[in-house]
C-alpha cells in the first residue's frame, strides 16, 4: 500500500473512536440527564396517563443501555430520529434547511479567504510598521466583535442606505417558486438548474449581508494565522539562504515562503469550520436565515430533546467528516505528514 | 504561593516592543471594565432593572426608546431600561461569569492534565480521546447544549448556570496544554531524582511538575476569557443566557435591539455591542502580547547590522 492510501485509511479508522465519543456525549447529555424528552416537550399539555403511554410508545421506558444501543445503531444507519413537537424526521430538516446553512457558510468562507490571506501576507511582510499595526488591530477587532453585533451594524449602516434585504434567504415569491418543485433543496442551485435568473439574483442579494457578516468574523483568524505562519517561515534557514543569494524580498516571499506558510493555515481552516457552525447559528438568528441553526434554536425553545439531539448529532458527524478531510488535504499538500 | 506568582508573572516581565504595547493597552482597557464592574452602584446613574424615576413624588417611567439625552446619556431601550446603566452593570455580569468559568475550567483542566500526563495508562488515553472530541466540537454549540440542559435542570438561567455552561467548553484547552507539557517533562532528570528519593506521585505533581507545566496557562486563560465574553453574549443573544431581570447582560440587550434596527434606532444596540467589543479586544490584546513573548518561534531575532568593508581599487589593476 502506498503511503497516502495507508494514511487516509489510518485517519478514517482514527475518526471512529472520535465519532463514538461525540455520539456518546450527545446521548449522555440529552438523554441520561434527568427529565425525559416527552414531558419536557408536551408535558403540560397531556394528562399523566397519556404521557406515560406516549413515553412507552417512544421507547423511553426501556433500559438506558437499550436506548443507547438503538441510538447508536440508528445514527450509523442514517436515522436521526423524529421530532416530538411536530413529528418531522430530522433528516428531512437537514435536507430542507441544510442547503441554506451550506450556501451561507461557503459564501462567508470565500469572503474570509479573499480578504484575510492577502491582509495577513501584507502584515507579515511589513512587520512592525503602521500597516502591520492597522491590519493586526483590524484582525483583533473583527475577531473581537460578536457576529450578531456585526450583523446589527450591517443592518443599521449598510442595509438601510443600500436597500439590501436583512431577513431570510429569498423573498416570498422566489421561495414559493423554487420550493414548489425542489430538485436539490439548495435554492441557488435549483434556480441555476432551472435557469431562473431573476430568482437566482434575488437569492444572491439576500446572501450579501449574512455572508459578509459571517465572513468578517473568520477573516480575523485568517489574518492572524497567515501573518504568524509567514513570520515563522521567514525566519527559517532556507529563506535566509534565498535572501543570501540576493533574491529580492518580494520574490522570496511569493516564491519561497508564502506557499509553505499556508500549510498550517489549511489545518486552521479545518478548525474554523467548527467555529463557523457556531457562527452560522448566530448569523442565522440575526438575519432570520432559514438554516439548521434557526431550526436548532426552534427546537431548543420548544424543549424538543429529539429535535435538538438529531441536529446536534448531524453537526457532530460534519465535524468528524471535516477533520478527516482536513487531514487528507494536509497529507496531499505536505508529504511529510504521511510519515509521522 | 510566591513561586506560583513569579512563574505567572514571568511572561509579563519578558515582554518587549510591540508585544509590551499590546499588553499595556489591553491591561488599561480591562482595568477600566473591572472598575466599572466593582463600582457599578456608584458609577451607573440608575439600576440595571430600573424603569422609572421619582419626579415630585410621582413615579415617572423612562421615555421608551428615547434617544441619548442629558438624563439618559446612552438613551433608553424598548423595555424602559437606561442603556448606560445596563452597559455598566453588564460589565459586572460579564466579568463575574467569565472569572467563574475561567477559574473553574482552569482548575479542572490543569489538574486533569497533570494527572493524566504524569500517570499515563488507560486513564490518559481515554481522557485524551474525550478531550479531543470535545475540543473538535463547535464550542458555541456545546455551550448551547449545556445551557439548554442546565436551564432544564436548575430551572433558572442565572449567573451560575451561565458560568457552568462556559466552563465545560474551556476545560479541554487547559487539559491539552498541561498534559502535553507534563508528558514532555515527566522523564526529566529532576523528576527522576525526585522519584529516586522516594517522593510520592502527588508530591511530584504538585511540587515538581506544577510550576513547570503552567507557563502557557496565562496566555490560554486570557484568550479564553476573551472568548468567554463573546460566548456569554452569544448565549444571551440566543435567549439562553441570563434573563434581563436577574442581571444586565449585553448579548440579551443586543438581541432586543435587532428589532429596532429596521427603524433606524441605533443606540439600543450600538452601546452594548461596543462594550462587548472593547472588553474582548482588551483581553485579546493581553493574550496576544503574552503570546508574542511566550512563544519563542514568534520572538523577533535582532541582528547586528553588518557593515561591509569598502572595496578600495587595487593599485595597478587594469580596471
Amino acid at each position: 500500500m502506498g503511503s497516502l492510501p495507508r494514511y487516509v485509511l489510518q485517519r478514517i479508522l482514527l475518526v471512529i473512536p472520535m465519532m463514538f465519543i461525540l455520539l456518546t456525549m450527545v446521548f449522555i447529555l440529552l438523554r441520561v440527564a434527568p427529565g425525559d424528552p416527552i414531558s419536557a416537550a408536551v408535558g403540560d399539555k397531556l394528562d399523566p396517563a397519556a404521557l406515560e403511554a406516549k413515553k412507552t410508545a417512544a421507547g423511553l421506558n426501556r433500559p438506558l443501555i437499550v436506548q443507547y444501543l438503538e441510538y447508536m445503531g440508528n445514527t450509523i444507519t442514517g436515522n436521526f430520529g423524529q421530532t416530538i413537537t411536530d413529528n418531522r424526521p430530522v433528516l428531512e430538516i437537514v435536507r430542507d434547511n441544510g442547503g441554506a446553512t451550506l450556501t451561507l457558510t461557503l459564501g462567508a468562507f470565500l469572503i474570509a479567504l479573499l480578504v484575510g490571506i492577502p491582509l495577513g501576507r501584507i502584515a507579515a511582510r511589513r512587520r512592525d510598521t503602521a500597516a502591520d499595526g492597522v491590519i493586526r488591530i483590524f484582525g483583533i477587532v473583527s475577531y473581537a466583535t460578536p457576529i450578531f453585533f456585526i450583523g446589527l451594524l450591517m443592518q443599521l449602516y449598510v442595509a438601510r442606505p443600500l436597500g439590501l434585504p436583512t431577513s431570510s434567504m429569498a423573498n416570498a415569491k422566489t421561495t414559493a417558486l423554487l420550493q414548489s418543485d425542489p430538485i436539490t433543496h439548495v435554492l441557488p442551485i435549483d434556480a441555476l438548474i432551472t435557469g431562473q435568473w431573476a430568482a437566482f439574483g434575488d437569492i444572491a442579494v439576500h446572501h450579501i449581508l449574512p455572508c459578509f457578516t459571517l465572513g468578517l468574523m473568520i477573516c480575523g483568524v485568517f489574518i492572524r494565522m497567515t501573518r504568524v505562519n509567514l513570520l515563522q517561515t521567514l525566519q527559517s534557514d532556507y529563506v535566509e539562504a534565498a535572501r543570501a543569494r540576493g533574491i529580492h524580498e518580494r520574490r522570496v516571499i511569493s516564491k519561497h515562503a508564502f506557499r509553505n506558510a499556508l500549510v498550517p493555515v489549511v489545518t486552521i481552516i479545518g478548525l474554523q469550520i467548527a467555529m463557523m457552525m457556531g457562527g452560522a447559528v448566530l448569523t442565522e438568528s440575526t438575519f432570520n436565515w432559514p438554516g439548521l441553526g434557526t431550526q436548532l434554536m426552534k427546537y431548543i425553545q420548544a424543549r424538543d430533546y429529539i429535535g435538538v439531539q438529531g441536529i446536534i448529532t448531524f453537526f457532530a458527524l460534519i465535524v468528524a467528516a471535516v477533520s478527516v478531510v482536513v487531514d487528507i488535504v494536509n497529507a496531499l499538500i505536505d508529504p511529510r505528514v504521511r510519515y509521522e | 504561593m510566591k513561586r506560583l506568582l513569579t512563574s505567572l508573572l514571568k511572561p509579563f516581565k519578558a515582554t518587549t516592543g510591540m508585544g509590551r504595547w499590546l499588553l499595556i493597552i489591553g491591561l488599561v482597557i480591562v482595568a477600566f471594565f473591572v472598575v466599572l464592574a466593582l463600582f457599578a452602584e456608584w458609577i451607573a446613574p440608575y439600576g440595571f432593572s430600573q424603569v422609572d424615576t421619582k419626579v415630585n413624588g410621582r413615579r415617572v417611567r423612562f421615555p421608551k426608546l428615547s434617544a441619548p439625552s442629558a438624563e439618559h446619556l446612552f438613551g433608553v431601550n424598548d423595555q424602559f431600561y437606561d442603556i448606560l446603566s445596563r452597559c455598566i452593570y453588564g460589565a459586572r455580569t460579564a466579568i463575574l461569569v467569565v472569572l467563574l468559568s475561567v477559574l473553574l475550567s482552569l482548575v479542572i483542566g490543569v489538574v486533569l492534565g497533570l494527572v493524566s500526563g504524569y500517570l499515563g495508562g488507560w486513564l490518559d488515553r481515554v481522557l485524551v480521546f474525550v478531550m479531543d472530541a470535545m475540543y473538535a466540537f463547535p464550542s458555541l454549540l456545546l455551550a448551547i447544549v449545556f445551557s439548554f440542559l442546565l436551564s432544564g435542570l436548575l430551572g433558572g438561567s442565572g449567573i451560575v448556570s451561565a458560568a457552568m455552561s462556559l466552563t465545560v467548553i474551556y476545560i479541554p484547552q487547559y487539559y491539552r496544554v498541561v498534559r502535553n507539557q507534563t508528558v514532555s517533562v515527566r522523564e526529566a532528570t529532576y523528576v527522576e531524582a525526585a522519584r529516586a528519593i522516594g517522593a510520592s506521585s502527588p508530591t511530584i505533581m504538585s511540587r515538581y511538575l506544577f510550576g513547570n507545566v503552567i507557563q502557557s496557562v496565562p496566555v490560554v486563560g486570557t484568550l479564553n476569557a476573551a472568548d468567554a465574553i463573546s460566548t456569554l453574549a452569544a448565549l444571551g443573544f440566543l435567549g439562553l443566557g441570563i434573563q434581563p431581570g436577574d442581571a444586565a447582560e449585553w448579548g440579551y440587550d443586543l438581541s432586543r435591539a435587532l428589532d429596532d434596527a429596521a427603524s433606524g434606532i441605533w443606540w439600543t444596540g450600538v452601546f452594548p455591542g461596543l462594550s462587548i467589543v472593547l472588553l474582548v479586544t482588551g483581553l485579546t490584546l493581553i493574550g496576544e502580547g503574552l503570546n508574542e513573548t511566550v512563544n519563542p518561534t514568534l520572538r523577533k531575532r535582532k541582528f547586528a547590522k553588518i557593515v561591509m568593508p569598502k572595496l578600495e581599487p587595487v593599485e595597478g589593476s587594469t580596471k
